[in-house]
């Protein structure tokens, strides 16, 4: 792709060479500085400023490395595996770009959504603490070392916390839910921490290349691998809220404000799921009985349990954003399903699926978020005759809801194919019936909704029919970006199952 | 919940020897300074021996924590007012920071200490004194921040309640 | 029975463990629930703290004497490790030519992170508490689920 490698022409040298420490020291520096700006119109254009300039460092530092392949940055100067590396290669690059560009997206929906949901005095701490997330996921997703990614998961849930609690403005629900996701976020973060210090037991060493040169070594390691391995996979699974670990999730997403549900959706899990990827396959290796063990029985064990559950319960759920929550279980559970099958064509269809639930999620709950910024709408009875009061909102939640059951031509198609096919390849036939399945099932939830804004007259308030109110261009613009890259996904994937192949050959090996 | 106008009206004669808190006031004015001075000890004994900003910063807030305890919040808060405590916070992060990015500018990877002076050994010495300040600076303001935050949403132990 | 009490460290960290996660899940107040988390977390200071343990090892300092050529003033005999380590990180703290067997200083140094982390873990929870108490008048769980409870009911009556 020529045209692409031409525009790193315009990107400095400096950018390129030390992007990896610019893409997390940035945010850290200025959600401190933002945090005391006094004008919170200020402190929204700083964080937008700092978004922007987080995608366009990230895109360069993905085409930088399609061109040059694996970068290495030595943090303070000191070399791997003693210091701290930020390693920016195949599989991270695409997660990289996808939560800086969530970030920036999120950020131009926030300006009107903050104003109707964060009290004046709040919005400046809120922008610094929605900052310091991205700094914790972006960090959490570069870094090198075992022991700094829990240190950057604890500074994107420690944020998180704090912007779930502040949906209690609009919710008080919102603080118990924030509780609840504190208390089994700091379980998942400490069983990681537990797996972390065995595998230094078991290996000396924190600098996770280092890490698997060693276990290699070892063939798989002692007993206390196999335990540094069990407790690292349950604190994940919490907080990528593999299913049965999943029930922070739903509370979390539906009481915080809505910038803070339509960034978690996209971005939160998908990190831990990347950092599942990171040390299944890179740390520790399929070849290992155990990893084998773990793959089949707990991650497409679970996955196949959590997309049938999730997406049963996603039904019978009367709020809309309960809804998608549970349905974003189901979604993980098909990466899960992905990952377990463990060939590259499969690893690469979680992968794919993974960047595109991101897109298509996140698109969602910006349109509800929409809604409940014009009428709001929290509750599923209440989309009646949403099509005719609010076209353009609705037309984006279509797309992409048609785009979560996996209707051709969109992102969600191009994902489910790929993995059905995987699935296919592996001789798993059993696993295509359970993705037919839960695809009809998102059919049943996404479909009663759309039923009820497009085949119902929009409702009597106060002797009037409530008349056509769109949403605010600063909301209609990101939801539509993502309604069209689902679309454009659909039609022109090869760039996306592109990136996510490549990924899974860095894991895997080709073929 | 007692009511402050009644409990001040016990408590207004300042009679030493009827006042529950004379001890503790007279050892604590006595102790404050030298913790301080023991923070502060800690803190520029870090950079080649135990020691560092992380255990400076926290006890140097709990000179000023004990202040609040023995003297009361307000008096502490008169002392160490609330709004320098959110300068604070962003002045140690931006010290930290800005070491970093110095090492930028001077040519370096981030947080590279070594180019900070004309030779290496120099500017690890420099450069691991400057983070540490930013760290003791946050961790203070940051515990204290935290102290006053849980303090000031119930009303003070009164006398009565001792 | 003799491995059980020759790694007592283990013993103490897997007790401490058990009853924190017990607390976590057992109590349904809210204040509890959070003393449970910090007991847990505790016992995973403990598990990095002894593991750093060398027999027989000393406090990981720098001796001048058993070092690289002390200068008058002190600072150049950190200059061979510094740089070596700093450059290529061929080797770290105490290089060839020392006898000092040192304890391992590096998990103390990743406990001193995880302490602060569990810090503002615990006080973003206990601020949680007050603020759920001011809202709610109670730290019970259960008293909140009910509250919640007839909230949905009367959310999804009108």
């Amino acid at each position: 792709m020529p045209s692409m490698f031409s525009a790193l022409e315009y990107v400095p040298d400096w950018l390129l060479t030390h992007g990896p420490a610019f893409l997390m020291a940035l945010p850290l520096i200025m959600a401190a500085i933002t945090s005391i700006l006094p004008n919170k119109r200020v402190a929204w254009a700083s964080t937008f400023i700092v978004t922007a300039i987080l995608t366009l460092t990230a895109f360069a530092l993905a085409l930088y490395n399609a061109e040059v392949g694996t970068t290495i940055y030595k943090m303070g100067g000191w070399a791997p595996p003693h210091g701290i590396s930020l390693v920016v290669d195949a599989l991270n690059a695409p997660v990289l770009v996808l939560i800086a560009l969530m970030s920036f997206i999120t950020i131009i929906y926030a300006l009107p959504a903050t104003v109707a949901e964060i009290k004046p005095n709040k919005r400046a701490p809120f922008y610094a603490a929605f900052l310091l997330c991205v700094a914790g996921l972006l960090g959490m997703v570069i870094t090198g070392d075992a022991f700094n990614v829990f240190v950057f998961l604890e500074v994107s849930s420690i944020s998180t916390y704090v912007l779930v609690a502040m949906g209690a403005a609009r919710d008080r629900r919102a603080l118990s839910a924030a509780y609840n996701y504190l208390i089994l976020g700091s379980i998942g973060a400490t069983f990681f921490v537990i797996g972390i210090g065995f595998l230094y037991m078991e290996t000396g060493t924190l600098n996770m290349a280092d890490m698997a040169r060693i276990l290699a070594d070892l063939d798989g390691g002692s007993r206390v691998a196999k335990v540094a391995f069990g407790f690292i996979i349950i604190g994940l699974g919490l907080k990528l809220a593999m299913f049965p670990l999943h029930t922070w999730l739903p509370g979390a997403y539906a009481y915080a404000p809505t910038p803070v549900t339509v960034f978690l959706a996209s971005t939160a899990t998908k990190a831990a799921l990347y950092l599942l990827l990171r040390f299944t396959f890179f740390v520790f290796d399929p070849s290992y009985a155990y990893v084998a063990d773990e793959l089949l029985y707990i991650l497409v064990g679970m996955g196949v349990i959590g997309m049938v559950f999730a997406s049963l319960q996603a039904i019978f759920q009367t709020d809309a954003r309960r809804m998608l929550a549970f349905s974003s279980v189901a979604q993980v559970g098909y990466m899960l399903l992905g990952i377990g099958i463990a060939t590259t064509a499969s690893v690469a269809a979680g992968y794919l699926h993974l960047i595109n639930h991101a897109v298509i999620k996140g698109g969602l709950f910006l349109a509800l978020g929409a809604m409940w910024y014009r009428f709001g709408i929290t509750r599923t009875e209440d989309f009646k005759g949403l099509g005719k009061t609010m076209p353009l909102t609705m037309g984006a939640f279509t797309v992409l809801g048609l785009s979560l059951i996996g209707v051709p031509f969109t992102a969600g198609f191009v994902s489910k194919i790929n993995l059905a096919g995987a699935a296919a390849d592996a001789g798993w036939w059993w696993a295509v019936g359970v993705i037919m399945l839960t695809s009809i099932l998102a059919l049943v939830y996404i479909g009663r909704v759309l039923l009820l804004a497009y085949f119902q007259s929009p409702p009597v308030v106060n002797g009037e029919v409530v008349v056509r109110n769109e949403a605010p261009l600063m909301m209609l613009i990101p939801m539509w970006i993502l309604a069209l890259t689902s679309i454009f996904i659909g039609v022109e994937s090869d760039a996306v199952v592109g990136a996510a192949t490549r990924a899974a050959e860095l894991l895997l090996g080709a073929g | 919940m007692s009511d402050p106008s009644h409990t001040s009206s016990e408590t207004s004669e300042p009679i030493l020897g009827r006042d529950p808190h004379v001890l503790l006031r007279v050892i604590a004015k006595f102790l404050i300074p030298l913790i301080a001075l023991f923070g502060l000890y800690v803190q520029f004994h870090g950079d080649y021996g135990p020691g560092g900003g992380f255990q400076a910063g926290v006890i140097l807030a709990a000179s000023v924590i004990l202040y609040a305890l023995v003297f009361g919040l307000k008096a502490a808060k008169a002392a160490f007012p609330p709004r320098l405590i959110r300068y604070g916070m962003v002045l140690g992060v931006l010290l930290y920071g800005g070491t970093g990015v110095l090492s930028w500018i001077l040519g370096g990877e981030f947080l590279n200490y070594s180019v900070l002076a004309h030779d290496a050994s120099h500017g690890q010495h420099y450069g691991i004194l400057a983070v540490e300040l930013g760290v003791l600076v946050t961790v203070t303001t940051v515990m204290i921040a935290i102290f006053y935050a849980f303090g000031s949403r119930q009303p003070e132990t009164s006398d009565e309640d001792w | 029975m003799s491995e059980l009490f020759s790694q007592y460290n283990y013993v103490v960290v897997i007790i401490l463990m058990m009853t924190g996660l017990y607390t976590v899940f057992a109590s349904r107040n809210l204040i509890k629930k959070l003393a449970g988390l910090s007991v847990f977390q505790t016992s995973v200071f403990l598990l990095y703290i002894t593991i750093g343990k060398v027999s027989g090892g000393q406090p990981p300092i720098l001796i001048e004497d058993k070092g690289y050529g002390a200068d008058k003033d002190g600072h150049a005999l950190l200059d061979g490790p510094i740089q070596l380590a700093a450059g290529d990180g061929s080797y770290i703290l105490p290089g060839p030519g020392t006898d000092v067997l040192y304890s391992n200083p590096l998990p103390h140094v990743l406990i001193l992170t995880a302490i602060v982390v569990g810090v503002a873990t615990l006080s973003i929870g206990l601020a949680l508490t007050v603020r759920i108490r001011e809202v709610y008048h109670t730290i019970e769980e259960d008293e909140i689920q009910n509250m919640d409870f007839v909230y949905n009911l009367e959310g999804t009556a009108d």
